[in-house]
């Protein structure tokens, strides 16, 4: 289950040690923005021991890494990669061979560790108009790919417009993005919310996302991230219609039907589908939380 | 009859204090108070020596009271809390005689009943008429309530009451009435206004102290005490503070109607009383600006002695009605025993305050405190000074899971049930010394600088000199 | 073995962070400042020369400030500051 990824600043140790804490579902070891260019290798090898030594428990681990045009990346893939984070993310990927790239050298990387190949995965960061006109053949480049993050800080600088609370500049973004992943059968992460203390303007940028069809969102503030999981999570109507749905299908095959109905409407696959996903989140988050807020 | 006299000096020679009596101090003035430090220069440049002080707390303001102490112009101290510019200090042994901690409860029963008597008692008091009926409510040194100095005032010998706002005869909205009052002195300052009162008292933005807060206010809400008729106390510091903000998301969304807030108040309290989660504040010291205002202008908002808050010997104080009180703690040992009294390389640092009276009284009493501090656990195998015994705390919330006294069957599996991550406590204690390492156990000198003694007037720990290396 | 040629330093002074300084030296020396040497001194220290070994670093000279920085921080930051004084100072 990741509903919200938390970024934490890679060469900082308090904020690192605790990431598990924080109740994100994804934290985000950032080697790229957070961490000026003298300080890479610092960075580096400190997110390298912290994976190497403490424990993240119900926490997944994403490292984000420089981008490739630059000197730091391969040092980024060469320290963590051997480290098995749950995912490594790339930046201002722009293009299905950018991933190609990556996934070539991180194979490299795996081989020479002893790893099987295709361990960690990726979940490419589209930051550039480029990558949002490139996003479902970035999506489909390998297999790597589980899930896709719009960053919309970034790309409104490439789009030459000011970004917003509102967000209709991304507006297009956010549906491409959406529709590519769909059409990949991944993940897709929102761009985070970047006021800090506006409590009622992270819920309804989380409830839009939601709306357009992101799987979760972002984050740069702990604060925001207690609204991300209730928003992404499935609602208690949601949760009951999916025992519903499996009711239904038990009574139907006892009786010996063949099409079931719920409520008049007749119950296809993607409905199926849609249940089973909504009860294992639910039981994940009951199994975390006790139950939904 | 004229109470009125012209200095500290005179009303000090008037109350006949002589070398070897006691004096008392209340500590509502906070790290802003004046009048200890102007009494005490008063007393050494009159030669008097050999007091016992009786302050309810001591903080950095009051270091020149160390030279007294060389000078043995002070040989003996008793009090609630010590900040660590003091503390530090005593820990190194500069007393012969140790100090003796008590609790808020702890120290008026022991002025009431004739345990620690006191000679002559001085009244810090923001606004006083000219017959010693006096107030924190107003004046432009206001701290709010004055609950610390009821005792004092109805119990010692003489009383001094030493003000910056002394108004005509007679003050009607008094704290302390002029029935126990000998003379009232009129000086220029009684303290520092940005010392005495916080401006605003905000909650912590360190995620760990909120990640725990909202533990806490979990914990709480499954605890079957968040109900109507709810009571609560809660510390100013850090996450309990938070825990606070947490809990009023809840009772406002769930329309719970508390009856009482307690404890020393701040403006987040107010803000719960203002927004229908308590009935009452019951207020025995305020904290920031927002409290005063309060106390001064919200009959529901109400003033409570030292006694009334947490006195062991009253017929009843308001901690045993208490339902949950949120506590802080510099360290919990395996059998819940939690120290406030010194810090991770043994120095003196604070006190019990209230805490060992709210955790005594308190239905449900918890702490929250992060796994460790600067690479230091914790939980511990047996903490370096108990403050509160383990028998009276329920709950230890952490960032990593929430330990349950294994006496509290009932609430242990009500956390379960809520999916709260309950954990052995000596399990949270392997958690933290697999993070931070096991440190090594401190040495600790020979020489007693300090008793801890129980709100039942036993001794619950002995604090020693923390050696040179 | 492998060599230190600069003097260079790694980390901050920040809550739960180590500052670390390094010069070439004879031989492997460690001292050590820390707001926690009553209870992991030592530990420091053998962590320190730990790291050393790890580098097969013999002739550094090594300080360390440590504000309350586990034991995994302390290594990171050692691990830079060794590997910024193999290169020549920029």
């Amino acid at each position: 289950m990741r509903r919200s990824m938390l970024f934490l600043p890679g060469n900082n140790p308090n904020m690192i040690i605790n990431g598990d804490v924080l109740g994100s579902d994804s934290v985000i070891l950032d080697l790229e923005d957070a961490v000026s260019p003298a300080e890479k290798d610092a960075a580096r090898i400190l997110v390298r021991n912290t994976l190497k030594y403490l424990k993240f428990e119900n926490c997944e681990i994403i490292v984000r890494i420089n981008s490739i045009d630059t000197e730091y990346w391969k040092d980024d893939l060469d320290e963590i990669v051997p480290l098995k984070p749950d995912l490594i993310m790339p930046t201002k990927v722009s293009c299905a061979d950018d991933i190609r790239t990556i996934d070539a050298y991180m194979s490299e990387i795996e081989k020479k560790h002893g790893m099987e190949n295709n361990t960690v995965h990726l979940i490419p960061l589209i930051e550039t108009a480029m990558g949002v006109e490139n996003a479902f053949e970035i999506a489909k480049s390998t297999d790597r790919v589980v899930a896709m993050f719009l960053g919309g800080e970034d790309l409104t600088a490439d789009l030459h417009c000011k970004r917003t609370k509102v967000g209709n500049e991304i507006s297009y973004a956010r549906s491409r993005m959406v529709s590519a992943a769909r059409a990949a059968g991944i993940d897709v992460y929102d761009t985070p919310f970047t006021d800090v203390n506006d409590d009622e303007g992270i819920r309804v940028d989380c409830e839009l996302a939601k709306s357009l069809g992101f799987t979760g969102k972002a984050s740069i503030s702990p604060r925001h991230v207690s609204v991300i999981n209730e928003v992404f999570s499935p609602s208690h109507k949601d949760v009951d219609y999916a025992y519903e749905v499996f009711e239904a299908i038990k009574t139907a095959k006892e009786l010996g039907k063949g099409a079931i109905a719920l409520h008049g409407k007749m119950i296809d696959k993607p409905i199926v589908e849609r249940a089973r996903q909504v009860i294992s989140m639910y039981e994940e988050i009951v199994r975390r939380n006790g139950g939904l807020d | 009859m004229n109470k009125v006299v012209n200095s500290i000096r005179e009303a000090i020679k008037l109350a006949g204090l002589k070398d070897g009596m006691t004096i008392s101090f209340h500590h509502h003035l906070r790290n802003g108070d004046y009048v200890l430090n102007m009494v005490m220069a008063e007393i050494a440049d009159m030669g008097i020596k050999d007091l016992t002080v009786n302050a309810s707390s001591l903080f950095d303001i009051h270091a020149p009271l160390l030279d007294h102490i060389k000078n043995k112009v002070v040989t003996k101290l008793l009090t609630d809390y010590m900040s660590a510019g003091i503390g530090h200090s005593i820990s190194m042994g500069i007393m012969d005689t140790p100090v003796e901690f008590r609790s808020h409860g702890g120290r008026p029963a022991d002025i009431e009943l004739g345990r620690t008597p006191i000679d002559v008692a001085f009244i810090a008091a923001p606004t006083s008429d000219t017959m010693g009926n006096c107030t924190g409510k107003y004046g432009k040194s206001a701290c709010g309530s004055l609950g610390y100095a009821f005792p004092d005032a109805m119990n010692a010998k003489k009383v001094v009451v030493i003000t910056d706002n002394l108004v005509d005869y007679p003050l009607i909205d008094y704290s302390i009435p002029e029935i126990y009052i000998d003379y009232v002195v009129k000086v220029d300052e009684i303290g520092n206004p940005a010392g005495i009162v916080s401006g605003t008292t905000k909650i912590t933005r360190d995620p760990v102290g909120l990640a725990m807060a909202q533990m806490a206010a979990k914990v709480i809400k499954s605890s079957g005490l968040l109900k109507d008729g709810f009571s609560f106390q809660t510390g100013a510091g850090g996450a309990t503070l938070a825990a606070a903000k947490f809990l009023k998301e809840i009772m406002i969304k769930e329309n719970i109607k508390g009856s009482y807030g307690l404890g020393g108040i701040t403006g987040y309290m107010v803000d719960m009383l203002n927004e229908g989660c308590f009935e009452a504040l019951l207020d025995v010291q305020c904290f920031d600006l927002k409290a005063v205002e309060s106390i001064r202008t919200n009959p529901k908002h109400q003033e409570v002695s030292a006694t009334h808050y947490a006195g062991p010997n009253a017929k009843s104080a308001a901690v045993d009605s208490l339902d949950v009180v949120l506590l802080g703690a510099t360290e919990i040992d395996t059998d819940f025993n939690v120290n406030v009294n010194t810090d991770s390389n043994g120095y003196i640092m604070g006190g019990s305050g209230g805490h060992s009276d709210t955790a005594a009284g308190a239905k449900l009493a918890m702490i929250i405190a992060p796994l460790s501090r600067s690479r230091l656990p914790i939980v511990t195998d047996r903490v370096n000074c108990i403050s509160t015994p383990g028998r009276t705390i329920d709950v230890l919330v952490t960032q990593k899971g929430v330990a349950v006294n294994p006496a509290n069957k009932e609430l242990k599996q009500r956390l379960v049930d809520a999916a709260i991550p309950v954990k052995d406590i000596h399990e949270l204690k392997a958690i933290a010394e697999s993070i931070t390492g096991v440190p090594q156990k401190l040495k600790k000198g020979d020489k007693e600088v300090a008793k801890v003694i129980y709100r039942d007037g036993t001794l619950l720990d002995t604090i020693y000199n923390v050696p040179v290396m | 073995m492998n060599k230190i040629i600069s003097s260079a330093s790694a980390g901050t002074l920040e809550s739960s962070d180590v500052y670390i300084e390094v010069e070439p030296s004879e031989n492997n020396e460690v001292s050590v400042e820390s707001v926690v040497l009553k209870q992991f001194g030592d530990s420091i220290v053998k962590t320190a020369e730990s790291v050393l070994d790890e580098l097969d670093i013999k002739n550094a000279k090594v300080h360390i400030i440590d504000k309350g920085a586990l034991d995994c921080v302390i290594r990171a930051r050692l691990e830079t500051a060794l590997r910024r004084a193999e290169k020549e100072n920029k």
